[in-house]
């Protein structure tokens, strides 16, 4: 097809389920907690909705990823989830490989469920772990304890070939040893993949707040640098290298759908507060749809979806987003793809600038690579190239 | 030809400080006449600009013509003079009251005389000014009528035993300003035979009417269709329309000796009225102008840049209109090998400066970089000729120079006691010379000799805030001084940024430039290098400070397939940057241009 892109990296489906049990501090997702229960039924039918209103404009795709994303989609009932996967396979093919990721968190009540899950359909799990010890699993607002998730995680290891889960560093007066010795028992645990993240205070989280009143220091740059340093070659040694700025896996076990997203690939996003980037006859086109929930199911019940923002993108536009998700990659971007979709290739003169710096090589497959001097200030790096 | 005496009519302005209430005070009087009826009412109806509104400051004269039946029975003309009330105007205030016979001294009745109202109220003294002593917001719980009557005697030598109570706020005693300008202050005097002399008291560009000229007839009468000349330029006008204000523009067929109002006559530019001029007839001119006329001065400069190089045309353009209404702002063509192109501008001094900035920005819409401000420096070279540098990038080379002269001021200063310390160790700081010092009741008004080089930049900012804003100053230039005074270069990442070095005393370099290396470094962001900033004096490097490479600076998790987020956050970015201007590879935020100078001890 002609409007597809010349460079497929595939397409992916992407479902957001907006509810937790409880918000936790650092979170700035798009989650809500409800105190009565969520009629499921009713976002199955509005997802299905959502689903027909981007499926016609990217008919006859082949699925080749699916995540589910919260809130917590662990949360839902199997049954749900099923029936979710189901109207994706109504509306588009499904690969036989797909790979079908969904978020849960390590408590108790949900790794009772992972059995349904896997049933359903999910065959990739990723689990919000985020500390391992249990007072700073407190103070990140986190409503299970390390005991329960490591049985979690076991429990897991037992349904799924494939999981992953997530720790938060760089937490206020964490010291590098502690981290160190924390992430080695967390490489102990996993099987192929692990996602460590910075602590970053975002804009209207509680965490926000508390740094404006003084009860929250987060960690300064120069202790945030030295953990990051320390978590790259630690799982690097460990044969888990980065294969994104906060993403480790063995070769080949990286997140197919998180891929997706970096290599600026094609995906629907149906859900309260989803996003997507889909090629259509206008072109790429970004949707965000309505981010609070009852607004939303009303909204796709009305008018059959709940888009409230539908861009096409400029060619600038695109370039940039393609560069600022691709030089997050450890493979890199490849130059003649920007010049595809910029309409003019990079700045010559500030890309040698920064490969002169150190900060940027080329690979011998001409991709440009962020190197470990550049990866620590990509943000810097990034506003150096693009346009 | 006799002179006569109109007693019907009485001229007089308003001398206060800001705050003090002139305004409200203008207001009331213009209600209390019937001149404004209530429902057109606005504050401050003699304050037509935005800024002379938000700021409580007068920038161009004004007037407005009331009616008042006295206790006497008798109707009087009063005309009210609104003058500007700030020492950079200082010269359109001395024309404003050589147009009136009197003064209202306004004085808050708790906070007392100020530093500015006492350079005013000499001022209209000198002016020949009957004086009437006006104590406002005598409501206040805080007000201490006799004190304040005793520290107006003390102070300034008036006798304030009658001085008027008033609330201009609350409307008490209104009538009893009014009866007091017509009992105690004199009526005008002229010939109305006589030769057409007639003080051109300010102007300003209407867009329907083109020129508006304020004027005061001293001797003839001046009549609609008459041609008329200016005395100190020559230039000839055909007088197409005559009037007063009340403050509406009213239409009259002539105006007789002491009257107030305004003139049209096809005339393009308020560069063409200056302020000070003497009008007469063509046909019967008279014998002599009046005294006291000179053209505008400026006395601080400074660079405008447009922050965007796409804006430099708009920014010409609106120059040229803003020029057209004030002409006591010169600018010409400047560029900068770090700004670009931009206009170097004359003001008459730092209010002035911050006002045309203000104005470009708002009624113009334009982004501007201002650098340091600068005075006129005289310079007498070894070939025996002298220069006047408005612009340190400007400086011929060392060898060059026999000598330096910078302006001098005489600075006058009130304060509560309890600050005096700290204005004295300023003032010391600034290499001034104490001339006098002593006290009005609890304050302390100090008089120092400063240079103004030391003055343009943050010194009423420094003093506003050691004196938690208590202290007033004003100043006049007195004269030229030979100064130790050299250029100092600022190097960013070792490139010279022209627009950051100025002209300063040898005794106070090191410290400057020590002060300018640690602001810059707060102002410029980490880059992703080291950056050197050095402040130099001819190849000497006299202060450094470093700003260290950027550690760490990524953002851990992407928001699911939220690529919008960050590609905004980007954009944001490099809106930000359009804000940066580019030295080499280093990027200075152009509020560091301003900032860099503002010194915090």
């Amino acid at each position: 097809m002609a409007s597809r892109s010349p460079f497929d990296a595939g397409f992916g489906v992407y479902i957001h389920w907006p509810f937790c049990a409880s918000k936790c501090p650092y979170c700035d997702f798009n989650s809500h907690v409800r105190h009565a229960p969520i009629d499921e039924a009713q976002y199955i039918a509005a997802f299905a909705s959502e689903m027909a209103h981007q499926a016609a404009m990217t008919k006859g795709r082949q699925v080749s990823s699916i995540f589910f994303g919260g809130g917590t989609p662990s949360l839902m009932q199997p049954s749900t989830i099923g029936a979710i996967l189901e109207a994706i396979a109504r509306h588009w093919t499904v690969d036989p490989t797909c790979e079908i990721t969904m978020e849960a968190n390590p408590t108790s009540i949900e790794a009772g469920r992972l059995k349904g899950y896997r049933d359903a359909g999910v065959n990739r799990l990723s689990m919000g772990f985020q500390a391992m010890n249990d007072a700073d699993l407190r103070a990140l607002g986190r409503l299970h304890s390390v005991a329960e998730a490591l049985a979690a995680v076991k429990t897991a290891a037992g349904i799924f070939d494939r999981y992953s889960f997530d720790l938060i560093y760089a937490r206020p007066n964490q010291t590098p040893a502690a981290w160190a010795s924390e992430l080695k028992e967390a490489i102990k645990l996993s099987a192929e993949h692990l996602s460590l993240y910075q602590l970053t205070i975002e804009p209207d989280t509680m965490f926000e707040r508390m740094v404006a009143a003084g009860k929250l220091t987060p960690m300064p740059d120069d202790e945030a640098r030295i953990l990051f340093d320390t978590t790259r070659e630690t799982c690097e040694a460990a044969g888990f290298p980065a294969y994104e700025i906060s993403n480790h896996a063995r070769k080949g076990a990286e997140c197919r759908h998180n891929l997706l997203y970096w290599r600026y690939g094609e995906y629907a996003g149906i859900g309260p507060g989803a996003h997507a980037r889909l090629f259509t006859e206008q072109g790429r086109v970004a949707i965000a749809t309505e981010k609070h929930p009852e607004t939303w199911l009303k909204a796709v019940k009305n008018k059959g979806h709940g888009t409230v923002e539908e861009e096409r993108l400029a060619p600038l536009d695109q370039a940039n987003e393609f560069l600022l998700m691709g030089l997050r990659l450890t493979e890199g971007i490849d130059p003649s793809r920007f010049e595809a979709l910029a309409g003019r290739p990079l700045d010559q003169a500030r890309v040698i600038e920064m490969i002169d710096d150190g900060f940027v090589a080329q690979a011998p497959n001409g991709h440009l690579y962020v190197t470990k001097k550049g990866v620590p200030v990509l943000n810097a790096v990034v506003g150096r190239l693009t346009v | 030809m006799t002179t006569h005496t109109f007693e019907n009519i009485r001229n007089f302005s308003i001398v206060a400080h800001i705050d003090h209430g002139k305004s409200t005070l203008a207001d009331r009087l213009i209600q209390t006449t019937g001149a404004v009826a209530a429902r057109d009412m606005v504050e401050q109806v003699l304050d037509s600009m935005d800024i002379e509104r938000e700021r409580g400051i007068t920038i161009k004269a004004q007037t407005v013509r009331l009616s008042y039946t006295a206790k006497d029975g008798k109707t009087y003309i009063l005309n009210l003079m609104d003058t500007p009330g700030h020492v950079d105007f200082a010269y359109e205030v001395s024309r404003s009251l050589a147009a009136c016979e009197g003064s209202l001294l306004v004085v808050d009745a708790s906070q007392g005389v100020e530093a500015q109202t006492l350079a005013n109220v000499y001022h209209a003294l000198d002016a020949g000014h009957e004086i009437v002593p006006v104590l406002n917001k005598i409501d206040l719980p805080a007000a201490e009528p006799d004190r304040i009557k005793q520290q107006i005697e003390d102070v300034i030598g008036l006798d304030a035993s009658d001085a008027v109570p008033i609330s201009a706020k609350t409307g008490i005693n209104i009538e009893g300003v009014l009866e007091a300008i017509v009992t105690r202050l004199p009526p005008p005097k002229g010939d109305e035979t006589a030769p057409l002399k007639a003080l051109l008291v300010d102007s300003w560009y209407d867009a329907y009417l083109g020129v508006i000229v304020l004027v005061r007839i001293m001797d003839g009468v001046l009549k609609k269709g008459a041609d008329i000349k200016m005395m100190g330029t020559d230039a000839r006008y055909h007088v197409e329309k005559i009037g007063v204000f009340t403050p509406k523009m009213n239409d009259v067929a002539q105006l007789g000796p002491g009257e107030i109002g305004f003139i049209t006559a096809q005339i393009k530019q308020v560069a063409d009225t200056r302020v000070g001029d003497t009008i007469t007839e063509t046909k019967r001119p008279c014998a002599e102008a009046m005294e006291g006329f000179k053209p505008a001065q400026p006395v601080v400069f400074c660079g405008l840049f447009p922050v965007d190089a796409a804006q430099f045309e708009d920014l010409r353009a609106a120059m040229g209109k803003l020029r057209l209404n004030d002409a006591s702002f010169s600018y010409e063509m400047e560029s900068s090998a770090a700004l670009g192109f931009g206009f170097r501008c004359g003001f008459l001094g730092l209010l002035h400066l911050e006002i045309i900035q203000e104005r470009l920005e708002r009624e113009f819409n334009l982004d501007l970089i201002a650098t340091a401000p600068s005075v006129i420096y005289k310079l007498k070279l070894r070939d025996e000729n002298d220069i006047e540098l408005h612009n340190p990038a400007d400086m011929p080379d060392i060898m060059k120079i026999l000598e330096i002269e910078e302006p001098w001021i005489r600075a006058t200063i009130l304060t509560p006691d309890e600050y005096l310390g700290s204005v004295l160790k300023l003032c010391q700081d600034r290499r001034g010379t104490q001339i006098d010092l002593n006290y009005v009741g609890k304050r302390a008004m100090v008089v120092y000799d400063l240079p103004l080089n030391e003055v343009v930049f943050d010194f009423y900012d420094r003093l506003k805030s050691i004196s938690k804003g208590y202290a007033s100053f004003d100043y006049n230039i007195t004269d030229y001084r030979a100064g130790d005074l050299v250029k100092m270069s600022l190097l960013v990442n070792a490139e010279p940024v022209d627009a950051l070095s100025m002209l300063v005393h040898r005794t106070r370099a090191e410290m400057r430039g020590r002060a300018m290396c640690e602001k810059l470094k707060e102002l410029i962001p980490q880059h992703l290098f080291q950056i050197p900033i050095q402040a130099a004096i001819g190849g000497k490097i006299i202060a450094r400070e470093t700003i260290s490479a950027l550690r760490k600076d990524v953002t851990a998790k992407c928001y699911g397939g939220d690529i919008s987020r960050k590609r905004k956050l980007l954009d944001k970015q490099k809106e930000g940057k359009k804000r940066m201007r580019q030295f080499g590879r280093v990027e200075i935020p152009q509020e560091a241009f301003i900032a860099a100078l503002k010194m915090d001890s």
